[in-house]
């Protein structure tokens, strides 16, 4: 809804027109009243269609196209530079040890070529001239201490905020230092000029620079830009990096904490936000605490210790912890055993979906459980997933319809081409219906991070269950079973807290766990994680929900009309955290504590009031003054100073230069997809160097830079299709909408290969070969690097072999290589078009095995 | 008898409609016909189960069945409006091929079977308790304390409720099982 206050909406690796149509309202109401909108994305789409300006780009050079706006905002001194000084680490000063990109040829210093991992010892912030106790106790902690693992993707578990820092460091807020990260900054983005990025991406100079006015023009203290993006950022092996280049330029920009500002991630699931906040996701527990690794966490203090007691909200760590524990664990956590500490698993690496996956081929994952996902067509190389649930021994699926992951044995591709023989899969497979979102009563977290809460309408039919009552029966009767157990193992399992009454239809009560979630203490629910503490006299399910039970009123089913309101709303549905609406939004003021103007107001400091006041919760301390300087040996909140508006930071400061929690660099560097039709214009290293590779013979990668793959592919979305189409394809109004996947190619693409519109293509990776109608547009332009031309394919990947429409996966061609950071794969790869429909049967795996051959693709795959 | 003055064109030629876009061309049933969201007997407030924006959604029920859905006025987010999932939404409850009944695949077997709901939670539960121990670890190479389990592994949590990934993970956790995901990864 704030996006109507921008002056400037950039959309880059989103097609929000159509993936997000009703969201894109705010583009247009920003737009009608004077904003100008520009659409960066391989394709014209719908979202083109109404932007002033859209610019063409090659699919996953967007840190290249990022980079050359960092690049001409920093050599132009076009920054912020009243924000940059006060509200970022620019001014911060880096050691002496710390290498460049520029000094490394693509490298940064702390890389290990035989782990293929950095550490990021020599990234740390020069200590300050005058250390606490505690500075010193942390460069001892930083020289001893074992490097910040990556192994289990702890880059995202640092709370909301950044990973753990141990001092504030030296500043020069003259940013003159040639070692101060705004100095850094400058000669690592030197190189990304216009030129190479018309090389890189395919976009001529004279677009770029209209990109780079209009973004300049629209941000300062009168006006703001905002950047919207989707997962055209984020499947990529360099994902989590591009997402960190429109941070940068965003903060050097000074857009980040003000209305009509800010980066917004455009998520596809009703609670995909939610199910990262209440994660059900390997590496957190609610809340963002990360899960203990073994090599490291074997009690609660050496669990919390990173974190406890540094600058910032998340330094109370410990009663978030604690409270986590006694939510789970109730009366057998206390004190004195640790609050339950050692009934939390401890993790021993990499245990993500991926890496899963080729457990379950390797036979060291027998069981699964999947819940309303369709990974058989929505996960990367939907082979590597089937081959995986046809060597389990059991496989729950919970959906609405028959999905493909549920009927895989049966008539999967792989049962067609003969790879797998359905008397031969010795998988048990449950399928087990579950209710619609009217069936059951609960809330979803949008991906603005509000919750809503839904009321039951009907009741489902037949054998239909919420997951709700599923989990908690399914609970139940492990408990019952194990209940003469006096085995260790069972021990968190019979102590657990878990006791949920159901109705008469054997439902539990939602608003009972939302309660437990928020939060409890001697008082009844609380009303904001400041209440939580670290001696076992709360517990709370997840402290950054902590209010959305507050005055033990479900504040999530508020539904007050947004014409009775002002423009936040604050009155409709919770927003996590305190219902807040904008984050740092202590930003929008200046250091002084005053609106930056009068037109981008939102929170200011009232000095009669002694308070922060304004349109939203403030983001702050409430009644810290802006010039408040935090004692030396101030710990948690206490150590945020006035002008410190990054507030889950352990600095307080937006983080232009990442000293620690990023696993391959603290700079964004532009490396090209595992698999590339160029070689890396930028760097002689050619693709991110710590990316993550998953290696079984059903995941082979093209090589790059090949003549047999030549051209790029991109998945996508459709506006009538929902993910892998489980809750689309079954719905007879949108399969007469959108009835059968087709690919999208250029007419200079058509010409070279023979295609005719609206006849047949065969699209071939190592993978797999797929075919789909063809779709010749202009809406695809070939893209000039240099003295040659890229071609891009564009492919759709809703469908799969069952629902109304059908037709082959899209991901079945996608390779596995992974971003090191959270282990999100890239979505573009190379290929080859044909015309044509591709061979059937057992001619499929051979046709496949012929373009391995003649690209030198290894028999066995990557190995 | 026939009634000729109540056909359209005689209507159309003597009526004001003279081009037989309204009144005249309406018929008896049509001009009957009422929206489905005015005789619901109850509105039940919702939101939108696709993408993360998070669109109101007013719930038509009649008779105990879900008639209509359509967006909410109210909500600040969306005014009143779905696209064409969310306006289709309804048919994800009344969809013809919607699966009610649990179905049951023995392994190796080439048919789904029909199993009782109970009986099938119950069969979950001895697969959950025996993989479970079967892949048990307390410790890892370096004798470090793990507490987990690699047997079994689950995933999917975006299209559920808050409430529902609570106790996933909850129950998950306690049960020592660490491989949990959701679309978020991919």
């Amino acid at each position: 809804m704030d996006l109507q206050n921008a002056d400037c909406i950039l959309i880059e690796g989103s097609n929000m027109a159509e993936a997000h149509p009703v969201g894109f309202q705010w583009v247009m109401e920003a737009k009608k009243r004077g904003a100008t909108v520009i659409h960066v994305d391989p394709r014209f789409t719908r979202t083109s269609a109404v932007a002033d300006l859209h610019v063409p780009i090659r699919a996953g050079s967007d840190i290249a196209f990022l980079g050359g706006l960092v690049n001409h905002v920093l050599s132009n001194d076009l920054d912020f530079r009243e924000y940059v000084v006060a509200y970022t680490n620019a001014a911060n000063i880096i050691t002496e040890d710390f290498a460049d990109t520029e000094d490394l040829e693509g490298l940064f210093s702390g890389w290990d070529p035989e782990t293929k991992r950095y550490d990021p010892v020599s990234w740390h912030y020069e200590p300050p001239a005058r250390m606490s106790d505690d500075d010193v106790a942390n460069i001892e902690d930083v020289q001893d201490g074992e490097p910040v693992s990556h192994e289990a993707a702890q880059s995202d578990t640092h709370g909301s905020g950044g990973s753990p820092l141990p001092w504030k460091g030296r500043r020069d807020e003259t940013l003159q230092h040639p070692r101060c990260v705004f100095q850094i900054l400058k000669r690592h983005f030197a190189r990304y000029t216009p030129h190479m990025v018309e090389e890189t991406c395919g976009i001529p100079a004279s677009e770029f620079a209209k990109v780079a006015d209009a973004l300049v023009a629209n941000s300062g203290r009168e006006r703001t830009t905002a950047f919207c993006y989707a997962v055209g950022w984020t499947h990529h092996s360099t994902g989590a990096q591009m997402i960190r280049t429109s941070a940068i330029l965003q903060t050097l920009l000074g857009n980040i904490g003000r209305p009509g500002g800010g980066i917004l991630a455009l998520r596809g699931h009703a609670s995909i936000q939610g199910s990262t906040d209440i994660p059900t996701l390997f590496n957190i527990l609610p809340g963002y605490i990360p899960m203990p690794l073994a090599p490291l966490h074997q009690s609660l203090d050496a669990w919390v210790e990173d974190d406890e007691g540094k600058a910032g909200f998340w330094g109370n760590i410990r009663s978030y912890s604690v409270s986590l524990l006694k939510a789970y664990w109730g009366d057998a956590a206390t004190a004195e055993n640790d609050f339950c500490f050692d009934y939390l698993p401890r993790l021993t690496g990499d245990h993500s979906t991926y890496a899963t996956v080729k457990s379950m081929i390797d036979g060291g994952c027998k069981g699964y459980f999947i819940v309303g996902e369709n990974p058989a067509v929505g996960s990367a190389n939907g082979k590597m997933q089937r081959l995986g649930m046809a060597n389990l021994d059991w496989l729950v699926v919970r959906d609405l319809q028959m999905i493909e992951s549920a009927t895989f044995w049966k008539d999967g591709p792989e049962i067609e081409t003969g790879e797998l023989v359905t008397e031969e899969i010795g998988t048990e497979v449950f399928f087990l219906p579950a209710a619609t979102h009217v069936e059951k009563s609960g809330s979803f977290t949008q991906t603005q991070r509000m919750l809503q809460w839904r009321d039951k309408a009907v009741e489902p039919p037949g054998d239909c269950r919420s997951e709700l009552q599923f989990y908690v029966d399914l609970g139940n009767r492990i408990r019952e079973k194990l209940a003469d157990s006096t085995d260790e193992m069972d021990a968190p399992v019979l102590e657990l807290a878990w006791d949920y009454p159901v109705d008469e239809t054997g439902e539990p009560d939602g608003e009972s766990v939302l309660r437990e979630v928020n939060g409890t203490g001697p008082d009844g629910a609380v009303s904001s994680y400041l209440d939580l503490k670290p001696d076992g006299s709360t517990a709370c399910g997840c402290w950054i929900y902590a209010g959305v039970y507050a005055d033990e009123v479900n504040q999530a089913r508020r539904r007050k009309p947004h014409w009775e309101q002002d423009q936040v709303a604050a009155e409709w549905g919770w927003v996590w955290p305190a219902n807040r609406r904008i984050l740092y939004n202590r930003a929008s003021a200046a250091p002084d504590g005053t609106p930056w103007s009068e037109r981008k107001k939102y929170v200011w400091w009232d000095p009669e009031q002694g308070r922060w006041v304004g349109k939203d919760v403030p983001d702050f301390v409430p009644d810290r003054a802006p010039d408040h300087t935090p004692a030396p040996d101030a710990h948690g909140p206490d150590a945020i100073g006035g002008q410190d508006p990054f507030v889950m930071q352990t600095d307080g400061k937006a983080w232009l230069f990442a000293p620690l929690g990023v696993a391959d660099g603290p700079l964004p560097a532009h490396y090209e997809p595992a698999e590339s039709p160029v070689a890396n214009p930028l760097y002689p290293v050619q693709s991110n160097p710590g990316r993550r590779s998953l290696k079984t013979p059903s995941n082979p990668i093209n090589p790059s830079r090949s003549e047999v793959f030549p051209y790029v592919f991109t998945t996508y979305r459709l506006t009538e299709h929902h993910t892998a189409g489980g809750m689309s394809r079954t719905l007879p109004y949108l399969t007469e909408l959108q009835p059968e996947p087709f690919c999208e190619v250029s007419p200079r693409l058509a010409r070279e290969r023979g295609l005719v519109h609206g006849e047949w293509a065969t699209i071939i990776s190592a993978r797999t070969a797929i075919e789909a109608r063809v779709l010749v547009t202009d809406r695809l332009r070939s893209l000039r690097l240099g003295d040659r031309f890229v071609e891009q394919v564009g492919l759709p990947y809703h469908w799969g072999g069952n629902g109304l429409s059908t037709g082959d996966s899209a991901n079945d061609l996608v390779n596995v290589t992974m971003d090191p950071n959270v282990f999100i794969q890239d979505k573009v790869g190379t290929c080859d078009v044909q015309p044509g429909r591709r061979p059937r049967g057992p001619a499929l795996v051979e046709y496949v095995a012929q373009y391995r051959r003649r690209a030198g693709v290894p028999e066995e795959g990557d190995l | 008898m026939v009634d000729f003055l109540g056909w359209p064109l005689v209507r159309q030629l003597t009526g004001a409609d003279r081009l037989g876009r309204g009144a005249a061309a309406q018929s008896p049933r049509s001009r009957d016909l009422e929206p489905r969201t005015r005789s619901a007997d109850r509105v039940v407030d919702s939101v939108c189960p696709f993408c993360a924006v998070g669109c109101g959604q007013k719930v038509f029920v009649k008779d105990g069945r879900v008639v209509q859905i359509e967006g909410n006025p109210a909500s600040p987010i969306s005014r009143g409006r779905l696209c064409p999932k969310g306006s289709a939404s309804k048919q994800l409850v009344t969809s013809p091929t919607r699966v009610t009944t649990v179905r049951y695949r023995r392994p190796h077997g080439t048919e789904w079977e029909d199993l009782d709901l109970d009986t099938a939670v119950d069969m979950i539960a001895d697969r959950v308790i025996a993989t479970r121990r079967q892949f048990w670890r307390w410790e890892d190479e370096q004798g470090r304390r793990t507490r987990h389990t690699t047997g079994f592994a689950s995933l999917g949590g975006a299209t559920l409720d808050n409430e529902e990934n609570y106790l996933m993970k909850k129950l998950y956790t306690a049960l020592g099982a660490i491989q949990i995901e959701n679309q978020a990864r991919i």
